[in-house]
């Protein structure tokens, strides 16, 4: 009996500085987020507390989608990098998996190095690459329309008119859509390689064996058995991707444009410009459940995935 | 996220040449992909021109001069420095404490306070940041380099815990009935035998935290105040004022700086386990 209450004594003194953190500075702020949603700003823009459902029905307003448009646009952004970083990342993940185990090491520690660095710092790398004064544009307005005008003046019978016209300008890259892609897909795809690696470098290669005993080709053993049998990677990956790119807040700051807004950027300047900490609070609100749907999704599958059972659907 | 490595690399069912080498420079292209931004930045960190374009106008060393005796910067490091060595110091010890009772003990509570110790690591950013930010207003409490540890140490202690609960799964319990067995009390068997054998994990633990302290922009962006710059927010309102090759120069020392930080944690994992685990 004495051991006993000893051994509570000790299991709540380990575990209460992390309790107390975490209940006081995360699940309070979280509780008070969420009743927050459904508050109203007040005039002075503090929050009344009559609670209703006005800030929801502002944002899933159908007859003026201003939020919502801005919704769909940043889930169509994260899908579009989830499915980028997949065509990149699997095939980097299966290439890394083929070599010699020295090399491995070397190449998954290459991958994380970048990883491990400022994400702001690597963000801001690519406004160097993608601005209209930048590298890319600097040798496609330079070099590339220089080479056009030459071959244009040497060979006048070439149709280069077009061309020449287009290499006038800086191509337009920075503040697109297609440069927080790019940004996004920089910050995110070891994320994406890292689980398809894990399930390729566990894939039992006699099972292609067995697949071409069968008269499959090779094409058909990859279609039918290596690719289900490492899907959950595939999906885990897809997951730790989609999940930060649906709250990015840095790449669409400082490599989008104003066409080209996030959920992040909106929640943003509910807090610092608009002052609207109700309305702030429910898009946060959305932006979590959508976050905990995806997780629980992730653990159905990862946690299906390590007992071993291929995984259909 | 451990992993661990086999012995044989694996065969791959492309007998085509065309397929090997297409994968090959797949795969040399995405390293490519990954480090030319890297290595961009850093040799425009060396560019003698006044404004920042992609052509080379020579080599020059002006832009670190500038930096180093640069006293903003120096301000927002010091406080950088203050808050990710004071977050990592308390988030270590109690994530190491708390990864101690959930591997070791069952408790009334243990699955919803498992899912509690999750969250911060799942919940995004922005969304944590918003959450402390109205926290921190409603109870009144002026944001500064204290909201800012405070905020630090509340996602540090998951990233914590992860590492050493990992540590502390692969731990032979036979060494400390061992230790019991030759009469040492629990309070000597932690001291000798549990934290000697945790304690590669632990510092694993402990430079995460501070790595994620170091370079965490959002949060901090949100928890502080006037006087609480840190380097990552310096570096933002610098970039939002437009391209300088001051900036690029103190990226290139940010990012030099992290792959030395990067290669000890990974040496230092090594001499722990012998295996390169990655976080």
């Amino acid at each position: 009996m004495q051991t006993d209450k000893r051994k509570k004594w000790r299991v709540f003194g380990l575990i209460f500085p992390s309790l107390f953190w975490l209940v006081v500075f995360f699940a309070i702020p979280l509780v008070l987020v969420l009743a927050m949603s459904f508050g109203e700003r007040g005039t002075y823009g503090g929050v009344e507390w009559n609670l209703n459902l006005e800030n929801f029905a502002r944002f899933f307003d159908f007859s003026d989608p201003l939020y919502l448009r801005i919704f769909g646009r940043t889930l169509y952004i994260a899908a579009i990098t989830t499915v980028v970083s997949f065509l990149i990342g699997y095939p980097m993940a299966f290439w890394i998996a083929s070599q010699p185990e020295k090399r491995r090491n070397s190449l998954l520690m290459m991958l994380m190095l970048p990883f491990w660095t400022n994400f702001l710092v690597r963000t801001y790398a690519w406004i160097l690459i993608l601005r209209d004064q930048g590298v890319i544009n600097t040798i496609w307005v330079g070099h590339i329309h220089n080479a056009a005008l030459w071959l244009e003046n040497t060979l006048p019978w070439l149709p280069l008119e077009g061309f020449v016209q287009v290499t006038a300008n800086p191509l337009p890259l920075f503040g697109t859509t297609l440069a927080i892609v790019i940004g996004l897909v920089y910050g995110w795809l070891p994320d994406m390689v890292l689980p398809c690696y894990a399930a390729i470098e566990r894939f039992d290669g006699s099972l292609v064996e067995a697949a071409q005993d069968l008269y499959a080709n090779r094409m058909q053993a990859f279609i039918r058995v290596i690719f289900p049998l490492t899907l959950p990677g595939v999906i885990a990956g897809s997951i730790l991707v989609f999940i930060p790119s649906l709250g990015a807040y840095v790449t669409p700051d400082l490599l989008g444009g104003a066409k080209s807004v996030m959920i992040g950027n909106v929640i943003y300047s509910q807090f610092m410009s608009a002052r609207d900490y109700p309305f702030g609070a429910t898009i946060s609100f959305v932006l979590m459940a959508l976050m905990l749907a995806g997780t629980l999704f992730y653990f159905r599958f990862t946690v299906a995935g390590q007992k071993g059972e291929p995984n259909h659907g | 996220m451990a992993s661990r490595l086999n012995q044989k690399p694996l065969k791959i069912p492309l007998r085509l040449k065309i397929g090997r080498y297409a994968l090959t420079a797949h795969g040399l292209m995405s390293y490519f992909f990954l480090y030319a931004p890297i290595i961009i930045l850093i040799i425009f960190s060396f560019n003698a021109s006044k404004f920042v374009t992609g052509s080379w106008h020579g080599f020059t060393l002006e832009w670190y001069k500038k930096l180093f005796v640069d006293e903003a910067i120096g301000a927002a490091l010091r406080n950088s420095l203050y808050v990710s060595l004071i977050a990592t110091f308390i988030s270590t010890i109690f994530g190491t404490m708390v990864s101690l009772a959930m591997e070791r003990y069952d408790f009334w509570g243990k699955l919803p306070f498992d899912a509690l110790l999750y969250l911060p690591i799942i919940i995004p950013d922005i969304a944590m940041a918003v959450m402390l930010l109205l926290f921190f207003v409603m109870v009144k409490m002026p944001l500064g380099r204290l909201t800012i540890i405070i905020s630090h140490i509340a996602f540090d202690i998951s990233f914590v815990a992860i590492v050493v609960r990992a540590r502390l799964a692969q731990f032979d319990d036979a060494l400390e009935e061992a230790a019991q067995d030759l009469y040492a009390n629990n309070w000597k068997t932690f001291r000798y035998v549990t934290f000697p054998l945790l304690l590669p994990g632990i510092l694993a633990g402990a430079l995460l935290a501070f790595t994620l302290s170091l370079d965490d922009f959002v949060i901090t962006f949100f928890t502080s105040g006037p006087g609480a710059t840190t380097l990552p927010l310096r570096i933002y309102s610098l970039v939002k004022l437009g391209v300088t090759p001051e900036i690029n120069a103190l990226s290139a020392v940010m990012l030099m700086a992290s792959f030395v930080f990067v290669v000890i944690s990974f040496s230092l994992q090594k001499g722990g386990n012998g295996k390169v685990d990655l976080v």
